[in-house]
């Protein structure tokens, strides 16, 4: 990593401005780009392209990214995009990735946006350098920028005549701010872009190379371990600290409020003194919610908001309704949550797996009391997170405690335990529809309700932190708003996508938490897309249609056409024999409504006696826009569907009066090698020159409606209710109770 | 002092006996490889091998373990040079954050040195103690059976 | 593939089958008539006897592999002699010497319930058994004691219900009775502790190791779940049991319960003799690989068992406890409770012994002998699988 920082590097820099023009020759400038100038992805944010692309004298090219790696392969995304724009092997650019000295400010990497966000930016200000540099070539040589080509990091002209990327870089060339417009690579000329490309950070992963942020390993590091209390709301009453405080290696016991951390040299110290501390410890109970948390849900109070009102008369053919339920999931990292932190000579830097480090610079400056200025929050990857874990909070906690110890690198990593019940679960949600067809068989008119807690409490400031909540003067969260439309929280895919003439949808926000909540991936849209792929082959069976065709006849979007049409295909829709108590399954959504589309075709055999429910193939079609790395999309889609199908067959939170008891894998099971389906395909759509439209969000839903579909087709067992428990389907299926 | 054989090297360790071999491994042989998960033998992310056996390393401590060699994800090869099925997991890009990967891997390991010719369905069940929560399983499980092909001198 | 005959509807109310459903949970029938990833009672599970292996017959109501095409009395025959439609005698691996105890209306109901079930067509593997079939008629002779039991007027209904589905249905004293050598049970050893697939069957009489004595609410929920913080949680054999068992209507659990519990008359056993010395390369061992959840107590965080509680500690011999430290206890994988790994391969023989050894020390019992023998035992017995 370059000493440098981007606050030094700026601060050196003269403004030289260069105007430049270039003709467009690619669409995939986005949308946003063609309309009132905006200028494409990140780039609004931040439009001098030194933001995003550095070139040294030397020929070396650096690339920044406000995103963060969370092994969903962006940074091999993003490195091939810069790549190929900037007519060089894969392999020259370095890339720098969220770091609140170095890179642009991007927010979080979440929602499936980084490709439409960061790549967007990259890719066009690649293509802009690019230009700049055979720019300046054409008036060094003064030739016409036409005559010349960037090829392989220098400028090539005619007899010979070249010129490294180094060397045109020089002076400030590259500190202006972008255009709207850029003239990106054509899709028929790539070399780099929608190749399937070996991630870059596999190998360190399998060899035992420094991969995570729990590698990281700095001299005079200490390790740290937390207390946590038995419950959420739970105070601490007394602490002896005397028997922790004289274990071996143990050098600090750190207590604030109800926050407790011990501070030993060596790790398994830190984890005996920690639990000497667990046993001196005394609690006042705080309330936990009750057992059923639905019907205590709907209790609470809401704020109602219509995100759609397609007025008109209800249909007069047959009506159905259904009401679908999804308890709290776990994003359930397989490796606890860890940063490590260090404060000297005033400053505070802080290593996170957390999946915005400018949002955590912010929250940690305001819980350790330092201006923001004096914070650096650095990202590493960490273990999968799926949206928002106890990554922010560990960061919290190092920082907190190293505050304490002045000068000492200090790691800090969550049990297994604390991990399970102290991380922001994905809300527990209901869901109503209703709807009527017509004579024809066509849906006539459409109801849907949907009632959810936040989507996201992420940190920003200190009461979103853990530790922030803890502290002897706790920091207050700041009230729970939804996440608006059209992206949506609870709400996201509530409205279908489907052609229904008349159509109301209301979106129930709850503020009050019965338990802590936050973005789990594709928030919910996995509620929402398994209630409503659900509801619509309810509806198909009651027109006596095909699944497949049914969905096919309500839409009018030409790609999603073609994914449903793909899956089908894929998946032999059509030719399906059904052995006896195996069944199929079909799912369709666009992610958000906005981003990539995805439908999911499965068989499952349920076992009748047992309730059981096995899955063989499942075949997926997705089309994420332009593919940059086809195989790192059908990665990212074919994890989406083990994951999704684990929630879906397993999953729940649970807790009785005294704490949650879903504390570890044993009380909180999740799908293991004999469950997993037999095979998932993974069939990419490319549209090369179309915007990015992400990956990582778009099969959890389909996956879990496909699943439900498949279930009922198997044994006519309609299941509402995740996770899909063997007591449920037998239930379903009107069996008495048996082993 | 503990003597251990960790990679084929003779070292010693200066910690309690009762210290289970991971946090030695990481933290006083700085090897990355094994993986802090649970600390209860319900993830495998922790898994090495032991004379042979695919042990939850979070679980065993070192008293138990002088004179038993000891192999790491580390001792399967280097990034130059990998190891079969090192190269397996690479060439099916079987890693999504990559966090349970060296726990299946020595997995694997174990039990393809043991059982080289194991059915995609023995595979399977050697690896249930194996948590993934990317939901990697379809590519570990093509890895592996890349792997077997490698090891038995397939290209 | 099924056939007309085979899902056509048949005269049974929902009723009778819930009552058949409970009884065949209480029987435990399912275990041994469903192959290890197989379809539910289609058979195919391997019973170990001394006499080789019997393997579970397809129930389900197949007409070609199962039992679609048997009368009432056929099945009542079966249970009450041991006797298929054909006449020949099943082995009483199949505990036909217990069914025979159980009243008309339960065979009926149990009839009703299996031949509900799906039908599934597969066909059983082969016996192992070196002993004639005639052989069991002589078996049957000594050892089958056909008619109702006689209840106990002196005892209220609860008890005298326990008593009737423990010795009949749920046939408890398969596995907790000791055998002779034709591997009939020693009835004036009743419930004295037994043997089962290479565990021990704890004694539930006055032999009883339970370290505090049972009492028949902690009977009750050790049934239905498999733990109570004071004895033990299931493993083995018993695993199965509880899991059926946790279907079963309650009051007939707590029934059984009561039955079983008024078997073990004993007071504590907690004041036993002195503990035997421990290694320290023992507690070592402890401290790294059990102490992290034994030692902390259920009611901890991610806390188990503390095993000077533990029934597995406490019984004559470590084999039990061998089981549980190499294979684990592992819930069912959809089902959300307490988790023990397997250590298989984790500890040299000598080491596990030691280990085993200091355990012992918790229960404060007097050393077991020749722990590393039973060690090296069951390890060969584990590859022999």
């Amino acid at each position: 990593m370059s000493a440098v920082t981007r606050r030094e590097f700026i601060a050196g820099s003269g403004m030289l401005m260069l105007a430049f023009s270039l003709a467009p020759r690619g669409a995939q400038a986005g949308e946003a780009s063609h309309a009132g100038g905006k200028l494409p992805g990140s780039l609004s944010k931040f439009p001098y392209l030194d933001s995003w692309i550095r070139i040294g004298a030397d020929g070396s090219i650096t690339v920044f990214t406000g995103k963060c790696e969370l092994g969903q392969g962006v940074r091999t995304a993003l490195q091939q995009i810069a790549a190929e724009q900037l007519m060089v092997p894969f392999e020259r650019v370095a890339m720098v990735t969220s770091d609140t000295a170095l890179t642009p400010n991007e927010g979080y990497t979440s929602g499936s946006n980084s490709l439409k966000d960061s790549g967007t930016a990259i890719l066009n200000a690649a293509a802009q350098v690019r230009e700049l540099l055979l720019a300046q070539a054409a008036r060094r040589w003064s030739l016409p920028a036409t005559e010349l080509e960037a090829r392989d990091g220098a400028v090539h002209g005619a007899g010979g005549r070249h010129a490294g990327y180094g060397e045109l870089v020089a002076g400030q060339v590259l500190h202006v701010e972008a255009q709207a417009l850029s003239s990106v690579v054509p899709p028929r000329e790539h070399r780099v872009m929608g190749k399937s490309q070996p991630r870059v950070d596999i190998p360190a992963k399998v060899t035992g190379g420094e991969a995570y942020v729990h590698d990281l390993r700095l001299p005079g590091m200490v390790h740290a371990r937390v207390v946590r209390p038995p419950q959420p709301g739970a105070t601490l009453r007394a602490l002896d600290t005397g028997a922790a405080s004289r274990m071996p290696g143990v050098l600090k016991v750190v207590r604030d409020g109800s926050f407790i951390a011990v501070v030993a040299g060596k790790e398994f110290q830190a984890v005996q003194a920690m639990r000497a501390l667990q046993d001196h410890a005394q609690w006042e109970a705080g309330p936990m919610p009750p057992a059923d948390i639905h019907a205590y849900l709907a209790t609470l109070a809401s704020q109602d908001s219509v995100i759609l009102d397609r007025a008109g008369k209800a249909g007069e053919g047959a009506s159905h309704e259904a009401t679908y339920r999804r308890p709290y999931h776990m994003h359930g990292a397989i490796g606890p949550s860890c940063a490590v932190a260090l404060f000297k000579d005033g400053e505070l830097t802080v290593w996170s797996h957390g999946q915005g480090m400018f949002p955590l610079r912010a929250a940690v400056a305001e819980l350790v009391g330092l201006p923001k200025e004096k914070v650096r929050c650095i990202h590493r990857e960490g273990s999968g997170c799926y949206g928002h874990n106890g990554a922010d909070d560990a960061g919290g906690d190092a920082a907190l405690i190293a505050m304490s110890l002045p000068g000492r690198p200090v790691r800090v990593q969550w049990m297994r335990e604390q991990e399970h019940s102290w991380e922001p679960y994905g809300p527990a949600m209901i869901s109503k529809s209703r709807a009527t067809l017509d004579s024809q068989g066509q849906i006539a008119s459409w109801t849907y309700d949907v009632w959810s807690n936040t989507h996201s409490t992420r940190p920003g400031e200190a009461g979103g932190l853990a530790a922030g909540m803890l502290v002897a003067k706790p920091f207050k969260p700041s009230p729970p708003r939804p996440i608006p439309q059209p992206e949506g929280g609870g709400d996201r895919n509530a409205i279908p996508i489907y052609r229904v003439p008349v159509a109301k949808v209301t979106s129930h926000f709850i503020p009050q938490m019965p338990l802590r909540v936050s973005a789990l991936r594709a928030l919910g849209a996995y509620t929402n897309v398994f209630s409503l792929e659900s509801f619509m082959d309810e509806l198909a069976i009651l027109a006596k249609a095909d699944p497949v065709e049914f969905r096919l006849r309500h839409l009018d979007d030409p790609r999603a056409i073609d994914v449903v049409r793909a899956a089908a295909f894929g998946f032999g829709w059509d030719g399906f024999r059904r052995a006896p108590g195996t069944g199929r399954g079909f799912a369709f959504a666009r992610y958000k409504n906005l981003a990539a589309y995805c439908a999911v075709a499965l068989e499952v055999e349920v076992v009748r006696e047992s309730g059981e429910i096995r899955v063989g193939r499942v075949h997926c079609a997705m089309d994420s826009g332009e593919a940059v790395n086809p195989d790192g999309i059908r990665n990212q889609a074919e994890g989406g569907v083990v994951q999704s199908l684990s929630w879906t067959l397993r999953e729940a939170v649970t807790w009785d009066d005294k704490r949650i008891t879903s504390r570890d894998w044993a009380r909180y099971p999740m799908i293991r090698f004999p469950h997993v389906p037999r095979s998932i395909d993974v069939h990419v759509i490319d549209r090369p020159g179309q915007p990015f439209l992400g990956t990582g969000e778009a099969t959890q839903g389909p996956a879990a409606a496909a699943l439900a579909n498949a279930v009922f087709d198997a044994c006519g067992a309609r299941i509402r209710d995740i996770p899909f428990t063997r007591e449920r389907v037998k239930a379903a299926m009107g069996l008495p109770r048996s082993s | 002092m503990t003597s251990l054989e960790v990679n084929g090297r003779t070292v010693q360790v200066d910690a309690d006996p009762a210290t289970p071999l991971l946090y030695v491994l990481r933290n006083d042989l700085g090897l990355n490889a094994a993986k802090f998960g649970c600390g209860l033998g319900q993830c495998g992310a922790c898994t090495v091998m032991a004379g042979g056996e695919a042990i939850y390393s979070c679980l065993v401590p070192i008293s138990a373990l002088e004179g038993r060699p000891i192999v790491t994800v580390e001792g399967l090869g280097t990034q130059e040079h990998p190891g079969p099925m090192q190269e397996a997991f690479m060439e099916a890009q079987a890693a999504q954050c990559g966090y349970c990967i060296p726990g299946m891997m020595m997995r694997a390991q174990a039990l393809l040195e043991k059982k080289p010719g194991a059915s995609g369905e023995e595979v399977r069940e050697a690896l249930e103690p194996n948590l993934c929560r990317c939901g990697t399983h379809m590519r570990i499980l093509r890895a592996v059976a890349r792997a077997q092909e490698l090891m038995k001198g397939g290209r | 593939m099924q056939s007309a005959s085979d899902t056509a509807p048949r005269p049974f109310s929902t009723a009778q089958i819930e009552r058949g459903a409970n009884l065949a949970a209480i029987g435990n029938c399912v275990t041994c008539h469903t192959a290890h990833g197989g379809k539910p009672y289609a058979g195919g599970y391997p019973v170990q006897t001394p006499f080789g292996a019997v393997h579970g017959t397809n129930i389900t109501p197949d007409r070609e592999t199962g039992i679609g095409s048997w009368s009432l009395a056929d099945f009542t025959r079966a249970l009450r002699e041991g006797m298929s439609p054909e006449g020949h005698h099943y082995y009483p691996a199949f505990p036909y010497a217990y069914f025979t105890h159980l009243d008309d209306d339960d065979i009926a109901a149990l009839y009703a319930f299996v031949m509900t079930r799906e039908p599934v067509r597969a066909a059983v593997p082969a016996n192992s058994v070196l002993v004639p079939r005639f052989a069991v008629a002589i078996w049957n002779a000594r050892y089958l004691h056909r008619g109702a039991l006689a209840s106990d007027a002196s005892r209220d209904a609860g008890w005298n219900r326990g008593h009737y589905l423990a010795e009949s249905l749920a046939h408890c004293s398969e596995c907790h009775t000791p055998r002779d050598k034709l591997g009939g049970e020693k009835r004036n050893e009743y419930l004295a502790g037994g043997e089962a697939g290479g565990w021990e069957a704890p004694a539930l009489n006055q032999n009883s190791s339970s370290p505090q004595p049972w009492t028949s609410s902690a009977m009750g929920q050790y049934l239905r779940t498999g733990l109570v913080d004071e004895h033990a949680i299931s493993a083995g054999p018993m695993r199965g049991v509880v899991e059926n068992l946790s279907h079963a209507k309650p009051a007939d659990v707590d029934a059984l319960a009561r039955y079983i519990v008024s078997m073990e008359r004993k007071g504590p056993d907690m004041a036993n003799a002195a503990p035997p010395a421990a290694s320290a390369h023992g507690e070592e061992l402890y401290a790294g690989a059990c102490g992290e959840c034994h030692d902390r107590g259920r009611a901890a965080e991610g806390g188990a068992l503390q095993l000077g509680k533990a029934i597995a500690v406490a019984l004559p011999t470590p084999k039990n406890l061998i089981h549980i430290v190499q294979d684990g206890i592992t819930p069912r994988e959809d089902s959300a409770q307490p988790w023990m790994p397997a250590f298989r391969g984790s500890f040299t023989d000598e080491d596990l012994a030691d280990l085993l050894a200091y355990t012992r020390t918790l229960g404060r019992k007097p050393a077991w002998n020749d722990v590393q023998g039973q060690v090296r035992a069951a390890r060969r017995e584990g590859e022999g699988k």
